[in-house]
């Protein structure tokens, strides 16, 4: 088997030291643990400590990202924050994932009217815009977070799905595969123990970007008023209260605003780096 | 060991497997018949060389004998049993009939260690007892020359030739009366071709199983097998024993394609025919070789197809003429 | 070096990089090729005749790099020449098919089109004078309707058909010398025999000469005068094609003429376990050192585990590298 073969350029050193891993691994895992110790962090209540005579303060000693028009700190809010954000965009990508796979590698492995019918399904799904969808489910359900985790995580699989029923495809026709069949296999061990363990690689890439996308429709559905209601505190929301502030008190937005960045660029990260490790070629590299 | 009184092992009646392309819709419909009414017949320690171009239908045909592809007729009785009816349990087919895949890099799942693609199918067999499991892999291994300590390893690990023992190991883990081996040698380096070739012969002897061969090398086929098949175009149109077929070919195929060989102590690259194996979709009317063959006459051009015929003992032809066109031409 | 040689390579070196790290991938191969010859290059995966080939026409890429050696084409040193010279080269005087037609034609464009560019690019014709000269050059392939035939795009083709494309496109400037890169290898046996008798009768026509790589001895048998032998990057026997396989000098060449299940063989002597080679074919990371045979080798030695072994003249004219041949 060939050995793999590299340059020298500095990308290529990057990549050797899989930096993109570290960096995303890290912050990510940061911005969790941010949010599971929030209230051991955070210095206020969120929701109750809300004194009018603090409101609009800028960043200072005692409130580290200064206080909203309420007098709440910024600060404690963005750490629990982080907990609907983070339990938003994991558990419904985790929904996602699942829902697509299963679809996926069914659809793939069986093919015939199954496959008609999870493909004529999803091209439904890629014709509406996820967001708008989530949106619509979001007005019908009482807005909360399992009414989040169930309009993200029930509109956002198609892509999954399209991804594991190609990857399906092409593990179906190698010899193992086959070997297993002939061993007295049955189908549903198949995909799960031949087929599910050798398309993961993919699957887990896109889920992690995945989440970085969800992380953003959390905030963007919350902005616009239809995801976690105030005053319990999400980035989302804090932008939106922030809005006629922005001039005045312009940390009110950015703070919220910066946690998003970091937390989406953390998944993206991660999510290229697990893309080095888990791509195929480099995986074949002979020590 | 030929002994022609022993029974046969498995039995193929009419075998026939369609495909259809094309669309319903638009009425374009066609049918490629990819195995056309195939008989065989396999001894208990007999290897059965299948032998034939691309198109032929061998490929179809061991696919079908696995239970991978659904005939459209005929049966397959496996000692004794129809396993061609769509009801048939996989597990039982399993401990009757494995198979050998030709690319040693493509049939071994890369995520499982050697001694889980070993034990798991003992397992699913209903076999649970830890030692019996450790016992039987160990066995499996030692037959094909490995050592149990490689069992812990992954397949990228290994190389070409040790990829295809292990392959033949998890083959005879559920101790099968037969085998197919497709091209079991092909992908192989050459020098380390004698290696399986010595191996899967010296099983066949102890193990008293019976295979299938495909193969596209006719020095492989005329080294292994007892019995010769030569497919054309979804038919078998010439079956003898091995020795027959290779120094007494009577079809007029079988003729080219032994003397297409090129023989490296012989002179010549080997006398071509013409034209290529034409689409399996456009069958030709009477004998579908016709179109190719030096010796065709009117008669072969007209419906109905030839039958096989026993013209020595043992020894069929598909050919009207094939005993005008004698021997030694 | 004698008035008809056309090719002569002489010790030349390729390295493959693996990581930052060179390894030998060829190592001190030397040969040449007579005009109007045709010279064999036979071994397995590995063994470094593709390489070897590629190397003469020019095509080396990273990781593999020529480290050393020339590659006289009548006399004018390829190594040392600019790449528009190589460029002008390559297909007027050397050409190369390959194994797999369909990823070496344009899936694009059709046939007749690929070969008129031949005479275009090479000869200076117009395209009017190149599409009638490429019918022409598709006839010669026996291509039969080749005016209709030229419109055909390449997936339209067989794989016997394809590959008679190829060598109508490689031959359509008539060039001195063709590399043969497996080209029968992914074709069915009653194909092959026909585009192997092509090559042998256009090249003894136009005089080229015909440097065939393969793996099937039995090919190189009989396409070839002379055959080379390579095992692990070297060249470890040549001979003419008779006395390879009747006299094999290299216990490597003696190992696979006597492993290989030869037609006629268990008609003529009865059915006999092959012989094996033990052990597997060294990856390039992984060349032994001493003679690269020599885990393999039944005859090895001390001597054989240090130091590898230097040409041996043959009186047949050919050599082997070998401290105990014959």
């Amino acid at each position: 088997m060939p050995s793999s073969i590299q340059g020298l350029s500095t990308i290529r050193i990057l990549s050797q030291y899989h930096a993109n891993l570290w960096i995303g691994g890290i912050l990510f895992a940061l911005i969790v643990l941010a949010g599971v110790f929030a209230p051991w962090l955070a210095h206020t209540d969120p929701v109750m400590d809300a004194d009018l005579m603090n409101s609009g303060l800028p960043p200072g000693h005692d409130f580290w990202f200064g206080t909203d028009d309420q007098g709440r700190d910024i600060y404690s809010r963005v750490l629990y924050g982080a907990r609907v954000s983070l339990t938003v965009g994991i558990g419904s990508q985790l929904i996602n994932t699942v829902i697509g796979v299963a679809l996926g590698l069914s659809a793939g492995y069986w093919g015939g009217w199954w496959d008609d019918f999870i493909n004529g399904l999803t091209n439904m799904m890629l014709a509406i815009p996820s967001l708008v969808f989530a949106l619509a489910i979001m007005a019908i359900l009482s807005p909360g977070l399992t009414s989040l985790l169930i309009a993200l995580g029930l509109t956002n699989w198609s892509f999954t799905c399209r991804l594991s029923r190609a990857s399906t495809l092409s593990v179906k026709s190698q010899g193992y595969v086959q070997a297993a069949k002939v061993l007295g296999y049955s189908d549903l061990r198949i995909m799960a123990t031949q087929i599910l363990p050798n398309i993961l690689g993919p699957i887990v890439i896109i889920a992690t970007l995945g989440m970085g996308g969800a992380v953003l429709a959390e905030a963007a559905l919350s902005f616009l008023g239809l995801g976690i209601k105030p005053p319990f505190p999400s980035w989302g929301s804090m932008l939106s209260d922030a809005r006629e502030q922005m001039m005045l008190a312009p940390w009110i937005s950015i703070f919220p605003g910066l946690a998003i960045f970091a937390t989406v660029l953390s998944l993206n990260l991660l999510g290229d780096g697990l893309r080095d490790i888990l791509d195929p070629q480099s995986r074949t590299r002979r020590t | 060991m030929d002994d022609q009184h022993s029974p046969a092992v498995l039995r193929v009646e009419d075998l026939n497997v369609k495909f259809t392309l094309g669309s319903a819709l638009f009425g374009s419909r066609r049918t490629v018949h990819a195995v056309n009414g195939v008989d065989l017949e396999l001894r208990s320690g007999e290897c059965l060389g299948l032998v034939g171009e691309s198109g032929c239908g061998k490929s179809t045909l061991a696919l079908s004998l696995m239970g991978l592809q659904l005939p459209t007729g005929g049966r397959i009785i496996l000692d004794g049993e129809d396993i061609s009816a769509p009801g048939v349990d996989r597990r039982k087919r399993a401990r009757m009939a494995q198979i050998v895949f030709q690319d040693p890099y493509s049939s071994l799942n890369p995520r499982q260690s050697v001694w889980r693609t070993l034990a798991a199918p003992l397992r699913l067999h209903g076999i649970t007892d830890k030692d019996e499991i450790r016992d039987r892999v160990t066995e499996a291994l030692g037959r094909v020359g490995l050592r149990p300590e490689l069992a812990d390893r992954y397949p990228h690990e290994f190389s070409g030739g040790q990829r295809q023992r292990i392959g033949i190991a998890r083959a005879l883990i559920l101790e099968p009366k037969i085998m197919v081996l497709d091209e079991p040698v092909s992908a192989l380096d050459v020098s380390i071709r004698a290696q399986i070739i010595n191996l899967l012969l010296e099983m066949k002897e102890t193990l008293g199983l019976a295979y299938v061969m495909i193969s596209h090398d006719l020095g492989v086929v005329e080294h292994m097998s007892d019995r010769v098949a030569v497919m054309y175009l979804g038919r078998i149109v010439e079956s003898a024993d091995w020795k027959a077929i290779f120094t007494e070919p009577r079809h007029p195929y079988t003729r080219a394609l032994i003397s297409a060989i090129p023989d490296p102590f012989g002179k010549g690259i080997g006398t071509k025919i013409g034209g290529e194996v034409p689409n399996p979709i456009d069958l030709p009317t009477g004998c579908s070789f016709h179109p190719r063959c030096p010796h065709a006459a009117d008669a072969c051009r007209q419906p109905p197809v030839p039958e096989l015929e026993e013209i020595d003992e043992g020894h069929f032809v598909r050919c009207i003429r094939a005993r005008e066109i004698g021997q030694g031409e | 070096m004698t008035d008809d040689t056309l090719l002569s390579v002489e010790g030349l070196c390729i390295d493959l990089m693996i990581g930052d790290r060179p390894h030998s991938a060829v190592t001190d191969v030397s040969f040449s090729i007579r005009r109007g010859e045709t010279f064999g290059l036979v071994g397995e995966s590995g063994c470094g005749k593709s390489v070897t080939s590629l190397a003469v026409i020019g095509l080396l890429k990273h990781p593999l790099i020529r480290a050393g050696g020339r590659i006289l084409l009548d006399g004018e040193d390829l190594t040392t020449v600019s790449a528009s010279r190589m460029r002008a080269l390559r297909g007027a005087r050397i050409a190369m098919i390959f194994q797999e037609p369909m990823t070496a034609l344009n899936p694009l464009s059709p046939i007749g089109r690929q070969i008129a560019e031949m005479f275009v690019l090479h000869k200076g014709a117009t395209w009017h004078e190149a599409d009638r000269l490429a019918v022409k050059a598709l006839g010669n392939v026996r291509v039969p309707a080749p005016e209709r035939r030229v419109k055909d795009y390449p997936h339209q083709l067989s794989g016997g058909m394809r590959q008679r494309v190829m060598i109508a496109i490689a031959l359509a400037c008539d060039p001195d010398l063709l590399l043969a890169d497996e080209p029968t290898t992914a074709l069915d046996v009653t194909v092959q025999a026909e585009i192997l008798e092509l090559i042998r009768d256009l090249s003894s026509a136009r005089g080229t000469a015909v440097m065939m790589i393969s793996h099937d001895l039995g090919l190189i048998a009989n396409m070839c005068a002379r055959v080379g032998v390579m095992y692990a990057g070297r060249l470890v026997e040549q001979q003419e094609a008779d006395s390879v396989f009747r006299n094999p000098q290299h216990p490597y060449t003696q190992g696979l003429i006597a492993s290989l299940p030869l037609l006629g063989a268990r008609a003529r002597h009865g059915r006999k376990a092959l012989n094996e080679i033990r052990g597997v074919v060294p990856a390039v990371a992984d060349f032994p050192k001493g003679c690269r045979f020599n885990p393999r080798c039944e005859r090895s030695t001390d001597l054989c585990v240090e130091t590898d072994p230097d040409r041996t003249w043959l009186e047949s004219g050919g050599f082997v590298r070998c401290h105990h041949h014959g």
